[in-house]
């Protein structure tokens, strides 16, 4: 009689799939790890004076410029306007920002072999949580870096004030200053719409074997 | 955006720009309109604001005594090369670390006359590595850089009574030709004038050009009889090893030589073959005489020059060697010998000549061959002029003096007394085309018309007088250059502009063999000054007795240290100035009331 029952195709689908969304999984955790191979954050001034701009470079542990000299520029541009001196050594986030990363990374990587969509979700609300807190942080610098300007400034601007835009461009005096996420950042991106679709494709299959009783017939299909 | 801040914004850009002491460098290469157009000068040399022009012309400073560098076909100034002459706008002879390139066995010598700037060249075609130039008054050669367009070598020529027929260089830039213009007696000793003929000697220089650093060295002279030389070429492709000068004097006359050095019927053309010379250098056939001469190089990474006082010469005897050197009999005082871009033709322009003289390179080998001499002048064999001349050019005009080529087949040649260029066809000789110049032409210029491979779109005419051309500033007067077209049928002036000094030779190149060449500025990590300050942090005063060395830093918009205490009445201070700007066109100064350095 029970021989009469058509053989369950579904099991292994299902096996396939979650095979497939953990894979998905733990790129999204990797490809956070790309921050320290590209930058993640591009900041680029443009003046009549500087035909190509002058592109500063912000990573995750570093800043860097499009040229050797460019962040001395920007610097003694800054200067003119009393900004403070742009001195990553003396950012604390470049120390401590790459072991959250790192940490974050390992942790979803690991995370994405147990296959447990909560956990899952969990990580990537932390990851959003975490990077919204970056981001203003970073707005917080820019804060200080436009706003607390030398009183003694060659050149003052009465309710000027320098702050780059967090995102998008804004026009400083003759400076246009453009303020856009890069390769580093556009990962970061991929971390989550990889992440959102794993948990959205990966089927919890211990829940619905609870409900789905094994029969004889899928042991035999097993044993096959 | 609001109208209002925007507007605040600009007015204060406008501001900032002249605070930020910048300047933009932009723009792409100019393409010619030429075609449509092609009637309309004033739309062929207009290059639009911002625009670059399609090449680089190097003008001789003349009696300035250095180079001034063009944009062509706009006839913008863009830069004026300081060789031989100090210039306070670059510092050049004011600053501590330019004055060795002025120095000579005679001294500080900070003036020269600059005749003819050469290109080097690879294959036979301009580079864009180097441009070297002759100082005439003082025998020198120097080199400039074109990576930083600034003198980095200077070379003083022993032996030598004026480097005129200097510096023309090989296809490969192998040697720069440095002929004396007068002979003289070597080594110097008393005689009287009237053992001329005996006694005097004409040396002909050859220097070896380092392949990678460019440096060079008098690898050997060639003791003439004595003679005047005039100018010089080198052969190319067919015609590579060998080295033409152009002579007059072949009378060995002393005085009046307007009139005693013009005779003869015929002077002379040497031809000397330098692969030869270094058989006979190989064998030790070089005598060293002693000399006296400096060699003076500017480094880079110290970013100073120095001097080397040298002693000796390599020195090559003709009649010790046979086959070095032949002289071509050539009518009445050559001045320009222009080896045509195959090598086979070496055209003659005898001054007082009503044609112009072409000598053919094979026939030259055959009569070598056959052994055609007409007798011998001081050791040296002469050849039979009928045996090597290729052919002559009839009457194309008055007081024949250079030619330059284009790619396909023609000559042109400026003519100093009808004040014109003339176009003609290598090979059957006809006169093409006529165009005045005004006025009393010297050199002419075609970018690369010297070389193996010609760029003949134009051709700049380098004027001796201007009378009546510009407007009047006194009894001194510009002098001036002259742009032709020359890539139809006929030549058409397209425009005139002035020159500094009286430009004599010149060189052009397409821009994109340089432009993307060009340095920026310099890094401070590869700066090995020996008073290199690196940072602010590490400027300081340091006492040694009564020298006080201060190391100073300049940064927009400030010196570090800005006040220094201390000094003491009988101190000798020196400053060293830093510029630590690592941005492109953002160069500092520094003087101090009543110094006369900077």
């Amino acid at each position: 009689m029970l021989d009469n029952l058509p053989p369950v195709q579904r099991s292994p689908a299902i096996i396939h799939f979650n095979m497939k969304s953990k894979v998905l999984f733990f790129l999204a955790a990797a490809s956070l790890l790309m921050l320290f191979v590209f930058p993640m954050w591009r900041i680029t001034l443009i003046a009549p004076q500087y035909p190509k701009g002058v592109t500063m470079f912000i990573w995750i542990n570093k800043i860097t410029g499009s040229e050797s000299g460019t962040l001395q520029n920007i610097n003694i541009l800054n200067h003119y306007v009393g900004m403070k001196f742009i001195e990553p050594d003396a950012i604390p986030e470049f120390k401590y920002f790459p072991s959250i990363v790192i940490v974050m990374s390992l942790l979803g990587m690991a995370l994405a072999w147990t296959g447990k969509k909560k956990l899952w979700l969990a990580w990537l609300v932390a990851g959003i949580l975490l990077c919204s807190a970056g981001m203003y942080d970073f707005y917080l610098w820019e804060y200080d870096y436009g706003h607390n300007l030398n009183p003694t400034a060659p050149i003052k601007i009465p309710g000027m004030a320098y702050q780059p835009p967090l995102i998008g461009n804004k026009l400083l005096l003759n400076f246009l200053a453009k303020s856009w996420p890069y390769i580093g950042g556009w990962f970061v991106g991929l971390t989550f719409v990889l992440g959102g679709l794993a948990v959205w494709l990966h089927k919890e299959k211990d829940k619905k074997d609870e409900k789905y009783k094994p029969r004889t017939n899928d042991i035999s299909v097993a044993a096959n | 955006m609001k109208n209002l801040p925007n507007r605040f914004y600009l007015i204060a850009a406008a501001g900032l720009a002249v605070a930020f002491l910048t300047l933009s460098g932009c723009g792409k290469n100019n393409q010619q309109t030429g075609g449509a157009l092609g009637g309309d000068a004033a739309s062929q040399v207009y290059v639009a604001p911002g625009q670059y022009d399609e090449f680089y012309a190097f003008l001789s400073g003349g009696f300035s005594g250095q180079i001034s560098v063009y944009g062509l076909p706009s006839g913008r100034m863009l830069k004026v090369i300081p060789v031989f002459s100090v210039d306070a706008e670059k510092g050049y002879g004011f600053n501590e670390e330019t004055k060795p390139l002025l120095m000579t066995s005679h001294g500080y010598i900070p003036w020269d006359d600059a005749h003819h700037p050469n290109l080097s060249q690879t294959n036979g075609e301009t580079d864009g590595r180097w441009i070297f130039i002759n100082g005439n008054n003082t025998p020198r050669v120097a080199r400039i850089d074109l990576t930083t367009f600034e003198t980095v070598e200077t070379l003083e020529i022993p032996n030598s009574g004026g480097n005129h027929s200097s510096p023309y260089l090989t296809q490969n830039t192998e040697y720069l030709m440095a002929g004396t213009r007068f002979s003289v007696p070597i080594p110097q000793k008393d005689v009287a004038i009237s053992s001329y003929a005996e006694n005097f000697k004409g040396a002909l220089s050859f220097i070896k050009v380092d392949k990678e650093t460019g440096h060079m060295n008098v690898e050997f002279q060639v003791l003439m009889p004595g003679l005047d030389f005039d100018l010089a070429s080198c052969g190319k492709n067919q015609s590579h090893g060998w080295s033409f000068f152009s002579s007059y004097n072949s009378e060995g006359k002393n005085s009046l030589l307007e009139v005693n050095a013009s005779q003869n019927d015929k002077d002379f053309v040497a031809a000397i073959n330098w692969k030869k010379a270094e058989e006979y250098l190989k064998a030790g056939k070089g005598k060293d005489f002693p000399a006296n001469y400096m060699h003076n190089v500017y480094d880079d990474a110290t970013h100073s020059a120095t001097s080397t006082p040298m002693k000796t010469v390599k020195v090559l005897i003709p009649s010790e060697c046979p086959g070095l050197v032949y002289l071509l009999p050539t009518p009445k005082s050559p001045h320009g010998v222009d080896v045509d871009p195959t090598g086979e033709f070496i055209v003659c322009s005898g001054k007082l000549s009503a044609d112009i003289t072409v000598h053919s390179f094979p026939k030259m080998l055959k009569a070598i061959d056959e052994k055609a001499f007409d007798g011998e002048v001081g050791g040296v064999p002469v050849l039979k002029f009928e045996s090597v001349m290729g052919g002559t050019v009839k009457e194309p005009g008055l007081g024949p003096l250079h030619t330059e080529f284009d790619a396909k087949g023609n000559a042109y040649t400026s003519f100093f007394i009808s004040s014109e260029i003339v176009k003609w066809k290598l090979g059957t000789w006809e006169v093409l085309d006529r165009v005045p110049t005004y006025y009393s032409i010297g050199h002419l210029m075609v970018p690369g018309g010297n070389s193996a491979k010609p760029e003949g779109k134009y051709v700049v005419a380098l004027n001796k007088i201007t009378k009546d051309r510009y407007l009047p500033t006194g009894p001194e007067v510009t002098q001036s250059a002259q742009l032709y077209r020359i890539d139809g049928d006929k030549m058409q002036l397209l425009l005139d502009f002035p020159t500094i000094g009286e430009p004599h030779y010149a060189q052009g190149i397409s821009a994109d063999r340089i432009v993307p060449k060009s340095k920026q500025f310099f890094k401070l990590g590869e700066n090995k000054h020996p008073y290199f300050t690196p940072s602010e942090k590490d400027t300081r005063v340091v006492r040694e007795g009564n020298n006080v060395h201060v190391y100073m830093t300049t940064i927009r918009s400030h010196f570090a240290p800005d006040n220094i205490e201390g000094f003491k009445v009988g101190d000798k201070v020196y400053f060293h100035v830093t510029n630590l700007e690592q941005d492109f066109d953002v160069p500092h100064g520094f003087a101090v009331m009543g110094a006369t350095n900077g």
